[in-house]
C-alpha cells in the first residue's frame, strides 16, 4: 500500500488528538456496547483496564501480592510474590543446564529439553517467605498485600527431584544436598535428602505457563510448605553429601533465636496461618451482610477448620472451606456476619491436620522472645471495623 | 460380530491392556549426559563447615584491610560495625546470645554465625553486589583474615588459609539446634 504524505500527517494529527482527549478525559466504556463493535481477538490477552491490581515492590528485593484484590485461591504468576537476593537474572533457555552432582554414580547435566522429556506431574501448593510478617511497618493503615502480601499460590509443573535422583544414581548414603541457583547471589541451601523423595520438584511450569523470571526461569527447586528461601529459583546445580553445607542463608540468616537461648536453624517448615482479604483496609464497610473470607495455608498438610471471631477473639465459629482443600495450598474460607455498625475486631486463626492451631501473638512470644519479627512469625491477626465503616489493621503491640 | 471375531477381539484387548501394564518406569530413562570434570570444578564453589571445597591461597587481615577499604567498607562501614548494610564486626559481653529478646543487637560474624567457613563461602560467592564472583582466592581469604581479626576472632597476625579457617571457633556455635517441628517422612 503506498502512503502518502497526507495520510501519515492525518494519521499524527489523530494520534496527537486521541491523546489529548484521552490526557483530559478519563478513559470510560461506551456507554452501550451494544452498539459498538468490540475489539478484535489478539495475540495477548490483557486485565480489563478498569483493574489496577498490582504487586507492591517492598524496596528492590521484595514485593508482595496484593490478596485484597484477588478471588479463590490460585495467584496470577504476574502478581506472584517476588524475593530475591541478587536481582532477577536474565536466563537463555537454550543454554540453561542442571549439573547433579557429589555422593552419585553418575554425575550428569541436564539441558531444559531433559527435564521435560521426564515424566511430570503438577500439583497446587503455596509458597511463603518466611518473612512475611516482619515488613508491616508501624501504621495501622495497611492491606493485606502490606501485611501478609509474601505467600502466592500456584499450580507448578516439573519432574519429581526422586526421579532425578534415581537417573544419578544417587547414594543411600548421601542426607542432604545443596541446591544453588544461577542468580548474582549465588544462593545455596542445604535440603534433607528426606524431602527430595517425599514430594520435592524441579519446576518449570507456572500455573499452565512458563514459569516467570522472578520465580526461577527457566527451572527452580520447589520444596511444599517449606520456606521459601530453599525453594532455590534459577536452579544450576546440585550436589548431595553426607552433612549440610552450612552456607549463609542458612546460618546467619534464615535461622530463629528461640527464648530459650537457644537458635533454631533448619527451620523449614511453614506453620499454619490465616489471613481476612476482605474486609481490610482500605475498605469501607456499609451496615448489613457482609461476606468476612480470606485464606488460610499450612505446610503440613491440609486446613482442617479456619475460626472466625467477630468479637476481638473472645468467641469464634468455624468459616465455610471453599472444596477442594488442596494440601500445602491457599484454601479460601467465607464466614457469613451481619454487621450492626459497631466497632467490631475481626480474625481468624486457621488448624491443620496435625491438629496444630494458629498461635496468638502472646503464644509466638512466649516460644520466640519479643524479636521474633524475623522469621516463621505466624501470630492470629485481624481488622479493627469502625462504627463509620472505615478498616484498619487490628495492630497488638508486639511486647 | 462372530463368536470367533469376540474371541479375537477379547485377545486383542487382553494384549493391549498387558502391553499398558508393562510400562512401568525404567530404573533409569537414559536422558541428560554425563558431567565432565571440567563442569563440575567451573560450578563446584562451596565450602563446607570442614573446610572441604577451600582453594590453595592464603591472606592476612593487613592484606584484607586494604581490599576490605575499598570493596566492602561503603556498605558495612569503615570498621565493620557502621553500616548502613549488615553490621559484621562486634562481640558481646561474655559471648551472650539475646537475640530473641533483642531485635536491636546486630548479628554479626563474631556474635552470630556459627561457622566461620561461611564467611569464606559467602565473600566468593556473592560479594561485593557490584561485581559479584570476581575476587581472587586469595582476596577472600584476606577479608575473611581482616573480619576474623576486627571480630577478635583471630590474632592480629593469623594467615588464614584452608588449614586455619576451619579451626576458628565461633562463639555463638553452640547456641545453634537443628528445627524439631515437622520432621518429613521417610523416603518411600
Amino acid at each position: 500500500m503506498k502512503v502518502s504524505r497526507r495520510d501519515l500527517l492525518a494519521g499524527a494529527a489523530g494520534i496527537a488528538a486521541f491523546g489529548t482527549s484521552a490526557a483530559a478525559q478519563s478513559p470510560s466504556p461506551p456507554l452501550d456496547t451494544t452498539k459498538v463493535r468490540g475489539k478484535p481477538s489478539r495475540a495477548l490477552g490483557q486485565r480489563a483496564t478498569a483493574e489496577k491490581a498490582q504487586r507492591q515492590p517492598r524496596g528492590v528485593n521484595s514485593s508482595g501480592t496484593p490478596h485484597q484484590d484477588l478471588y479463590g485461591t490460585i495467584t496470577p504468576a504476574d502478581l506472584h510474590f517476588e524475593r530475591h537476593h541478587g536481582g532477577v537474572p536474565d536466563i537463555d533457555p537454550r543454554s540453561y543446564s542442571l549439573l547433579i552432582h557429589g555422593m552419585v554414580e553418575r554425575p550428569m547435566v541436564f539441558s531444559l529439553a531433559d527435564l521435560k522429556r521426564f515424566p511430570a506431574v503438577s500439583r497446587v501448593h503455596f509458597l511463603e517467605c518466611s518473612g512475611n510478617f516482619g515488613g508491616r511497618g508501624a501504621s495501622v493503615e495497611i492491606t493485606p498485600q502490606q501485611l501478609a502480601g509474601l505467600t502466592s499460590t500456584s499450580e507448578w509443573t516439573g519432574v519429581p527431584l526422586a526421579t532425578l535422583f534415581r537417573e544419578v544414581g544417587a547414594s543411600p548414603k548421601a542426607t542432604w544436598f545443596l541446591a544453588e541457583g544461577q542468580d548474582a547471589a549465588v544462593l545455596a541451601r542445604s535440603v534433607p535428602m528426606s524431602k527430595a523423595y517425599d514430594d520435592a520438584l524441579i519446576a518449570y511450569g507456572q500455573n499452565g505457563e512458563a514459569i516467570r523470571p522472578e520465580q526461577g526461569y527457566p527451572a527452580r527447586l520447589f520444596l511444599p510448605g517449606w520456606e521459601g528461601n530453599a525453594s532455590v529459583k534459577w536452579l544450576r546445580r546440585l550436589e548431595l553429601s553426607d552433612r549440610p553445607f552450612m552456607t549463609r542463608e542458612e546460618t546467619s540468616k534464615y535461622t530463629d533465636p528461640m527464648a530459650d537461648g537457644t537458635a533454631r536453624m533448619f527451620s523449614f517448615l511453614m506453620d499454619a496461618r490465616s489471613l481476612i482479604t476482605y474486609p481490610a483496609y482500605p475498605v469501607t464497610l456499609t451496615k448489613g451482610w457482609v461476606e468476612i473470607n480470606g485464606i488460610a495455608w499450612t505446610g503440613s498438610g491440609k486446613i482442617t477448620r479456619v475460626d472466625v471471631s467477630t468479637d476481638g477473639g473472645t468467641t469464634w465459629a468455624a468459616a465455610k472451606l471453599q472444596e477442594p482443600v488442596l494440601p500445602k495450598a491457599h484454601t479460601r474460607f467465607r464466614f457469613l456476619w451481619d454487621w450492626k455498625g459497631n466497632e467490631a475486631v475481626i480474625k481468624s486463626r486457621a488448624v491443620d491436620e496435625t491438629g496444630y492451631v494458629q498461635p496468638t501473638k502472646d503464644a509466638v512470644i512466649a516460644l520466640r522472645g519479643i524479636s521474633a519479627v524475623g522469621y516463621h512469625t505466624n501470630p492470629i491477626t485481624g481488622w479493627r471495623i469502625r462504627p463509620d465503616g472505615t478498616v484498619v489493621y487490628a495492630a497488638e503491640p508486639w511486647s | 460380530m462372530t463368536p470367533r471375531h469376540l474371541v479375537c477381539a477379547a485377545a486383542i484387548a487382553v494384549t493391549l491392556v498387558a502391553g499398558l501394564a508393562a510400562q512401568k518406569p525404567p530404573a533409569t530413562f537414559g536422558i541428560g549426559r554425563a558431567a565432565t570434570p571440567a563442569e563440575i570444578a567451573a560450578w563446584d564453589i562451596d565450602v563446607g563447615p570442614d573446610g572441604a571445597g577451600l582453594p590453595p591461597g592464603k591472606g592476612t587481615a593487613a592484606e584484607g584491610a586494604t581490599i576490605y577499604a575499598a570493596r566492602c567498607a561503603s556498605c558495612h562501614g569503615k570498621t565493620g560495625k557502621e553500616g548502613p548494610n549488615d553490621v559484621l564486626v562486634g562481640r558481646l559481653p561474655g559471648d551472650a546470645f539475646p537475640f530473641a529478646q533483642d531485635a536491636r543487637t546486630p548479628k554479626t560474624i563474631g556474635s552470630y554465625w556459627p561457622y566461620a567457613t561461611t564467611v569464606f563461602d559467602y565473600i566468593r560467592r556473592a560479594m561485593p553486589p557490584d561485581a559479584p564472583g570476581t575476587l581472587k582466592d586469595n582476596e577472600v581469604y584476606a577479608l575473611v583474615a581482616f573480619l576474623l581479626v576486627q571480630n577478635e576472632l583471630a590474632p592480629a597476625d593469623a594467615v588464614i588459609d584452608a588449614a586455619a579457617l576451619p579451626k576458628v571457633k565461633m562463639p555463638a556455635r553452640d547456641h545453634f539446634v537443628p528445627d524439631k517441628r515437622g520432621a518429613p517422612k521417610k523416603g518411600k
